[in-house]
């Protein structure tokens, strides 16, 4: 029987597109939003996974990984001398602003890095050497910057080229890949004593000291035993880290409730229009479906009916909604904005929500069909 | 229960409505039937005809009394069981023929077929020989909406037959169509009843079928007032 519950769904059109275009957009608003919704967050942590330490330990007050407060140089020593650390470097995060040679400004984010171990160097070179950060003046700028430092009307930047830091010279050594950041400014890698010459000059430079918990230590064990020896100091995890900074933002900016919003619009989208045509599909057929309840047709055979129909279109409106979004992605990537991370978990759980609106309008269909009395069919 | 008889339906009352909303379609409503026979059941509009055709087919329960249809009492039966007994024994077919419109001619017929357990394939080669018996060998694929009235009945008497029921139950088979092809129906429908494990109840009052019955049941008022062989060239009717 369900071949024909198929062509019964799908032989009247108007319905059938109305359905699914109703999950149709549900999934891809779902989907589109939320993965923009965790791409901006996952710029929000991309300290973190440029920098990638077990350990972060930075001043006492600071709640999230962008609003790093300097520390005082001496700290990367005091950290040092506890136990449950393996090694301790210092290292440089702070916005500066590259002089192009047009003469113009661009914010970057610079980082410096411990020029002995390179602990937090960026993780896949595109061009040029790692090793030749070391060099004095020399930065390794990310693939962003190549666009964002680029002179209009000039051919893209590459190793070899220069521009300003604060009136110093700074010369690519290396391009290199890297997670974008939450403020749009490209990356540029230095060493940690480089970095200090670029930056202004004030009290106190160091931003963080990145640590390596030593053998039989976890990262949480390492960080409680810094926290507990050390005073205007607080030492993260990596993970905890990187939650506490999501929870941060979403405690205090509005972009989860704007986003929340307009994905429970594309909830209640689904819901309304999905539910709705459904409803209405099988009130249009009820004297069709009583005259299937006379001929014999139990309850659950027309339920399962129901159900293979609106899940039929449950799981084409949600691959039809997810291509379209996964080629938004795909195009956000090319571009490198909006922000587009589209996780497996997102893929599931959309897939649910959508299976989840079908569920409630097949119940809505299913009650009205089970209310059917199949003698309906013999009146007039 | 003599094995001929087909329906045996004993001092039925049904109402609808409740308090003094409340009205009673059937009081005390008394009706026999023989397998191999056509029977008609006639009576103004309002007299209780199709409450008595739906309660015989088990798609209306009565508030009391007793239904015996082809030996199975159904006032004794669950609702699981009576859905069970329409699938296997019964065919309907309807006033306005109740096709599915998105289906062709062949996926309509089989679905009593489909109910009943058989594969997709077996079920559509029984219909399409059943379309051939009722002169729709070459319309099987096409769609209700591209017949006419009285082949759209032809396909629902196919659909009706193609499980081979032992009763078929037809509500006003001949009101939407026209003279001819009523005609057409009804001998289509005399020719089903023939078999003699096989009944026919044809719930109508439409005057010029009367011709075709075996035997005629006429109702008034919710009860059952004669129910006699029909008389080739005569109708016997109390209110005649």
């Amino acid at each position: 029987m369900f071949h024909l519950a198929l062509k019964m769904l799908v032989g009247d059109r108007a319905k059938f597109t109305m359905l699914l275009g109703g999950l149709f957009f549900a999934a891809l608003l779902m989907t589109q939003q939320c993965a923009i919704f965790i791409g901006l967050l996952s710029w929000t942590t991309s300290h973190l996974s440029n920098i990638r330490a077990k350990v972060w330990v930075v001043e006492a007050k600071v709640e999230q990984v962008n609003e790093l407060k300097p520390l005082r140089d001496t700290d990367v020593s005091r950290v040092r001398s506890i136990p449950g650390v393996a090694w301790a470097v210092p290292l440089y995060v702070g916005i500066l602003q590259a002089r192009l040679n047009d003469g113009n400004f661009k914010p970057i984010l610079c980082v410096g890095l411990d020029s002995a171990s390179l602990v937090g160097r960026p993780a896949t070179i595109l061009s040029g050497r790692l090793e030749d950060i070391r060099l004095p003046n020399s930065v390794i700028i990310d693939d962003l910057a190549l666009q964002r430092l680029k002179i209009p009307g000039t051919p893209p930047l590459k190793v070899g080229d220069t521009f300003e830091i604060n009136d110093r010279e700074a010369r690519i050594v290396a391009i290199c890949k890297s997670d974008r950041a939450f403020y749009g400014y490209p990356y540029v890698f230095t060493t940690y004593d480089q970095a200090l010459q670029f930056a202004p000059l004030q009290r106190k430079m160091l931003s963080a000291v990145l640590v390596e918990p030593s053998q039989g230590h976890t990262p949480q064990e390492t960080a409680d035993l810094i926290n507990a020896s050390l005073t205007g100091l607080h030492a993260w995890p990596e993970d905890k880290f990187l939650w506490d900074t999501i929870f941060w933002y979403f405690k205090n900016t509005g972009i989860p409730i704007s986003f929340g919003t307009t994905i429970l619009l594309g909830l209640i989208v689904g819901v309304a229009i999905s539910g709705q045509t459904f409803y209405s599909f099988v009130l249009e057929n009820l004297r069709n479906l009583g005259a299937l309840k006379a001929m014999g047709a139990s309850d659950l055979k027309l339920a399962s009916m129901l159900l293979c129909q609106v899940m039929t279109v449950g799981f084409l409106g949600y691959g039809l909604g997810m291509g379209a979004a996964a080629a938004f992605g795909a195009v956000a990537a090319q571009r490198g904005n909006p922000p587009f991370l589209l996780p497996w978990q997102l893929v599931v759980g959309v897939l649910a929500l959508i299976l989840l609106i079908c569920l409630a309008s097949a119940t809505l269909a299913i009650i009205k069909v089970r209310r059917i009395e199949p003698a309906i069919v013999f009146r007039g | 229960m003599n094995p001929a008889v087909a329906l045996q339906v004993h001092q039925i009352t049904k109402g609808f409505g409740k308090g003094t909303a409340r009205t009673l379609a059937l009081k005390g409503a008394d009706l026999t039937g023989q397998l191999g026979e056509l029977q008609l059941i006639v009576g103004p509009s309002g007299c209780g005809k199709t409450t008595l055709l739906s309660i015989i087919a088990g798609t209306l329960v009565p508030d009391s009394g007793s239904v015996t249809v082809l030996g199975h009492d159904l006032t004794q039966m669950r609702q699981g069981r009576i859905t069970d007994f329409r699938r296997r024994h019964i065919g309907f077919i309807f006033q306005q023929f109740n096709l599915i419109p998105t289906l062709n001619l062949i996926e309509n017929a089989s679905v009593p077929l489909l109910l009943n357990g058989l594969s997709r394939a077996k079920a559509e080669r029984a219909a399409q020989a059943m379309l051939d018996i009722v002169g729709l060998a070459q319309r099987g694929k096409s769609y209700p909406r591209e017949l006419s009235g009285g082949q759209q009945q032809r396909v629902a008497i196919a659909r009706a037959m193609v499980h081979n029921p032992s009763l078929i139950i037809c509500d006003e088979p001949t009101s939407a169509l026209d003279r001819d092809t009523g005609h057409q129906v009804m001998e289509l429908l005399q020719a089903v009843a023939r078999k003699p494990d096989r009944a026919v109840v044809v719930v109508t009052h439409d005057p010029r079928v009367y011709a075709f019955a075996d035997r005629i049941a006429e109702m008034e008022d919710g009860r059952v007032l004669s129910n006699q062989p029909a008389v080739p060239g005569q109708l016997n009717l109390v209110n005649g």
